[in-house]
């Protein structure tokens, strides 16, 4: 099932696996979309929704499943929290129409959404799956309102006979020996409840018994080719590398932070393997600051002010209210990108300095520039744009949605005065380093003490060829010292043969404990190229390497019965070979013998969560509708999410604030005279002809002529009442822009108006690879989206809201 | 080398394009200066400068959730085996068909004549009034005479071209219409070193710019039997067709707008 993506165009390098799947294992391909896309062209079956309402969709398939036993009831009782009790205070949205128990004032206080704890602290569990308020019972409750008649109204699919046809199949995989899949992409996470959509999918696919098996799971298919390396490498504001997370202002010492960051489980069948949280830390530690101890690097570690958000979003907020000095956009563009990007331009015009690291001159570079439409003389922000090497240019992993670091070479030198972009930030170092030696300035030590030997000095003492594989090595960790582990001798300098070696004490160093085991003293895995797969599963172990410790199938213990025996023999991941007593197959979640360990070793009581408290908006995905849509909300009366970021209440500001980014913030909502002007649903999305903002692929001529403009698609229904033709020119308008932005009008039998309760709404859809820099040129759809976020992760609802679509006169 | 062929199998084209921008790289192709027309197809047509195009269309389904089939279809030169357009060629060397099974233009003897255009069954060759000379795809005759394949089947992402021996590629194709209930095109007989699978939900009528039933055209014969032995001739024949082209076309004038970067009518 592709749900939220459309892989034909987007990931067309995945979808030929699809199409050998279909080939050669008869598997039949369900896409679900709001538009009749490339994908759908190809799909075995077609369910059109409504954009945003995917929990509505899947979670009347969970029902579906309930209702009709279509359940892998060994795997549930088993390896998920199904059994777990919980607080018999807690309330499902069913219960309280809409809201879970504990809302209060815009939050959950989750202290009813807790497991009841036996008196080891472990959670109570009713294997029968009978009590009350059991996981199980409780996700069955929840759901109950999801029922076929019910969901094909709220998604508007027009025929619930077809939807029920697709439950049915997809529910059919709760067999142990068959398995079904789930691609999902941005089309699921770009919404304010883009968390939960993908929760629901794990949900139903947990049921199913889906998930670490072969052929199942659900496969995010990431937006850029080597997002997944930036994610497990990042510095976001909320995580380092490896997943730990940021220190707290509250957690101002290094004994806090772990006793605060690792779990504690006393269940001796519980791997836990967060437990393993201090020696990752420490690693990491050592890896920016090889030569001061841990509690010293610690105290460099940026802290965060508890509870507060440095997303994306709110960074653009606070940068519109001129709080914010310097920028650096290394591969971004977020003036064509961003949502509500006309008032993120805006934003821009606020710093005192900006720094692009770019192929071309992007629109964020030339923000200050007349093409933007704005004037030179009134925009102070000093921009340099430093040009950067494209990836042949330059070398270095990435890591793909499966995982895999794969290690590219350099073909060609990257032309005039680009630099790779290790050489240009080792630059950037090196001054820093000198400004803070001879200029002092706050809080210096933490830039001064930087280790930083990618490379050979030269005379001067400086790295000036820095070198991606050194970089590797550091990531992967070595040994800062001679150490004896486990009766062995580890020399000093040589690499950590994979995590279970790093140590706490500050012995070891790596750069992301997730990749430790990719490099050898003899060898970079990420550049292995052999291509046997012995059983013809796709695992192909020798081709480059796969984290963790070239892991092809995460959580593949769940893969197996309790005995060890695999669910499906046609396809086993791994099984226990009883003679040499140790596992066969893939790489082992744990190499513990069967039925020792439960398989879910990354949470603390290792079982996957079909109830999980963590989140920001509730322990169960329900359904809400976008903040602007036409429509109410008829699975409850709460018809947005009541714990997202209002961006568009906060009138505080106002007085201050110049009045564009006053109306870049604000919304059309529900039953308001506003959504009464905007009536229309519109969508954003990717072609396969370009990429992303445009700025690699728009400055190509043989592109540029595949699309040439920026287009909207719309239903036949809707072109005729608002008298468009295929062609014509036409201005799309939204609350934040009224003034709107033009394109021509694609008029097409593959949109068509979605009939919700007896009436239509219609539905138009903007590609947003336009702007104003290259060859090819078009308004930037995103100066119509609204500035609001997904109440955990706030990433940008660029997936539904409202617009009004006219004609242009005269034209 | 032996004779191959081309398999397009639309079962699995997801019109994502990659083979009409191969083309153009490979083959040094200009890019055109497009409009948006109204869909996803551009440039709009074929061209000098345009080997080959995926089309797209849209039709009524039966699927009752689908409702519409978005049809795609790379187009190009279908290499017939008795192909029309050499036997029209006036001019010796100008469209060869070859012992691979391509035929191939050599702008070198081509005089403009637009024999070609005429007699193809399938509507392909393009005429360029600046270059006056024809152009179209050649089967990468210059990538497969090497051992590789045409351009666009090395770009296709989704396995929807294969080329190989013409044995191979027939028993695939056989193979693939049971597995997938699809038929072949074409159908009726015309023999063609390209051929494509198309999926069962879409008639060879509803997909735009597609000739269900090729053959030889009847014009054909009448140019053969009246011209084709001029070029016998060997040298003569060239210059009275250069002749003709004369009276036809006027002299050859050098184009005072520069034709550099400019972009061609088609």
């Amino acid at each position: 099932m592709i749900i939220g993506s459309n892989a034909a165009e987007n990931h067309p390098v995945s979808f030929k696996w699809v199409n050998e799947a279909r080939a050669k294992r008869g598997a039949k391909l369900i896409c679900v979309d709001p538009r009749f896309t490339r994908t759908a062209a190809t799909a075995d079956y077609y369910c059109p929704i409504r954009s945003g309402t995917d929990i509505a969709f899947i979670g009347g398939m969970i029902n579906y499943a309930i209702e009709h036993n279509r359940i892998h009831w060994d795997y549930v009782k088993n390896y998920t929290n199904a059994s777990f009790l919980v607080d018999p205070r807690f309330k499902t949205a069913t219960d309280l129409d809409g809201i879970f128990s504990g809302l209060e004032d815009g939050k959950y206080n989750k202290k009813t959404w807790q497991y009841q704890l036996d008196e080891n602290g472990n959670p109570k569990k009713d294997p029968t799956l009978k009590d009350p308020h059991c996981v199980f019972q409780l996700l069955k409750r929840h759901y109950s309102r999801y029922n076929i008649e019910h969901v094909s109204n709220v998604v508007g699919c027009g025929d619930p006979k077809a939807y029920e046809r697709v439950c049915d199949l997809f529910t059919s995989t709760c067999k142990p020996e068959k398995s079904a899949t789930i691609m999902y992409a941005m089309g699921s996470t770009q919404h304010t409840y883009g968390s939960q959509n993908v929760r629901v999918y794990a949900v139903l696919q947990l049921l199913l018994g889906n998930i670490g098996v072969a052929g199942g799971g659900i496969n995010a298919l990431r937006g850029e080719s080597n997002v997944q390396g930036s994610t497990d490498h990042a510095a976001l504001f909320h995580i380092l590398p490896g997943y730990l997370k940021t220190p707290k202002a509250s957690q101002q010492t290094y004994e806090k932070y772990l006793k605060d960051c690792t779990p504690v489980n006393h269940d001796p069948k519980s791997a836990n393997w967060w437990g393993n949280y201090p020696k990752y830390a420490s690693s990491l530690l050592k890896a920016f600051w090889r030569d001061v101890d841990l509690e010293e690097a610690y105290s460099y570690l940026g802290k965060i002010d508890d509870g507060k958000n440095y997303s994306f979003i709110p960074i653009f907020e606070r940068m519109a209210h001129g709080e914010i000095e310097g920028l650096f956009c290394w591969g971004q563009n977020p003036a064509v990108g961003g949502p509500s990007s006309r008032m993120e331009r805006r934003a821009l015009a606020k710093l005192k300095w900006l720094v692009c690291v770019d192929l071309w001159e992007t629109e964020t570079a030339s923000f200050w520039q007349r093409d933007a439409g704005v004037d030179p003389a009134a925009i102070d922000t000093e921009v340099f744009l430093l040009p950067a090497a494209a990836s042949v240019e330059k070398e270095g992993s990435i890591s793909n949605s499966g995982r895999w670091a794969q290690w590219r070479y350099k073909a060609i030198d990257p032309p005039g005065e680009a630099k790779d972009d290790l050489s240009i930030i080792t630059e950037l170092v090196y001054r820093l380093k000198d400004l803070y030696k001879d200029k002092g300035g706050a809080f210096p030590k933490s830039i001064l003490n930087l280790s930083w030997d990618y490379g050979l000095k030269d005379v001067d003492g400086r790295i000036h060829h820095p070198s991606t594989r050194e970089v590797a090595k550091e990531i992967n960790g070595f040994f800062l010292k001679d150490k004896v582990i486990k009766g062995k001798l580890f020399k000093a300098g040589s690499m950590v043969p994979s995590f279970a070696y790093l140590q706490e004490d500050g012995s070891t160093c790596s750069g992301n404990w997730l990749y430790c085991n990719s490099v050898s003293d003899t060898e970079n895995k990420m550049m292995r190229r052999g291509t046997s797969d012995p059983r013809g599963l796709g695992f192909y172990h020798e081709w480059a390497w796969c984290w963790p410790v070239n892991r092809r199938i995460l959580y593949n213990r769940a893969s197996v019965d309790e005995a060890g025996r695999p669910w499906a023999n046609d396809k086993p991941v791994i099984w226990w070979d009883s003679i040499a007593r140790k596992w066969q197959g893939d790489v082992p979640d744990g190499g513990w013998p069967p039925g020792t360990k439960y398989p879910f070793i990354m949470l603390p009581y290792g079982h996957a969560r079909l109830f999980a408290p963590g989140l920001a908006d509730g322990p169960f995905p329900e359904h809400y509708e976008p903040l602007e849509s036409p429509v109410k909300n008829f699975m409850s009366s709460q018809q947005v999410s009541p714990v997202i970021v209002r961006w568009d209440k906060m009138t505080h500001r106002e007085i201050t604030c110049d009045p564009m980014v006053v109306e870049g913030c604000v919304a059309a909502l529900y039953g308001t005279e506003a959504a009464k002007r905007f009536p229309i649903i519109c969508t954003t999305y990717r072609v396969s002809e370009h990429w992303q903002t445009g700025q690699m692929t728009r400055w190509l001529p043989w592109l540029c002529e595949l699309m040439p403009e920026l287009f909207v698609e719309m239903s036949e229904e809707l072109a005729k009442i608002k008298g468009i033709k295929s062609g014509d020119k036409v201005r799309i308008s939204s609350i934040r822009n009224q003034e709107g932005i033009i394109a021509y009008a694609l008029v097409t039998k593959r949109f068509r108006p979605y009939k919700i309760q007896g009436n239509l709404y219609h539905q138009v859809g903007l590609p947003w690879h336009f702007g104003y820099k290259g060859l090819a040129t078009g308004a930037i759809a995103n100066d119509l989206t609204p500035f609001v976020g997904d109440a955990n992760t706030m990433i940008p609802e660029y997936k539904a809201f409202l617009v009004d679509v006219n004609k242009v006169q005269g034209e | 080398m032996a004779e191959h062929m081309m398999l397009i199998d639309l079962t699995k084209c997801t019109g994502c394009r990659a083979c009409q921008v191969a083309c153009k790289e490979w083959n040094g192709l200009r890019a055109e200066k497009t409009k948006f027309n109204g869909s996803y197809q551009n440039p709009p047509d074929l061209s000098y400068d345009t080997w080959t195009l995926v089309r797209f269309d849209e039709i009524k389904s039966e699927n009752s959730l689908k409702k519409v089939e978005w049809l795609m279809r790379k187009e190009g030169c279908m290499h017939c085996v008795d192909a029309p357009c050499v036997q029209a060629c006036p001019s010796p060397g100008a469209l060869v068909k070859t012992p691979e099974g391509a035929v191939v233009h050599n702008p070198k003897y081509c005089i403009g004549c637009k024999a070609c255009v005429v007699a193809c069954p399938f509507d392909i060759p393009r005429y360029s009034p600046q270059e006056e000379k024809i152009a179209k795809c050649t089967l990468c005759y210059d990538r497969i005479t090497e051992g590789k394949v045409p351009a666009c089947v090395e770009a296709c992402t989704t396995g929807c071209l294969e080329f190989g021996p013409k044995e191979d590629i027939i028993a695939r194709a056989k193979a693939r219409i049971k597995e997938v209930d699809a038929s072949l095109y074409p159908n009726n007989g015309y023999e063609t070193h390209v051929i494509y699978i198309v999926p069962k939900y879409a008639k060879v009528e509803e997909y735009s710019h597609l000739n269900p039933d090729p053959k030889v055209p009847s014009t054909e014969l009448w140019w053969k039997n009246l011209f084709k032995p001029l070029t016998l001739i060997g040298m003569g024949g060239v210059a009275g067709l250069a002749a003709l082209h004369y009276l036809i076309k006027g002299p050859h004038r050098v184009d005072d707008k520069g034709t550099e970067g400019g972009d061609d009518n088609g």
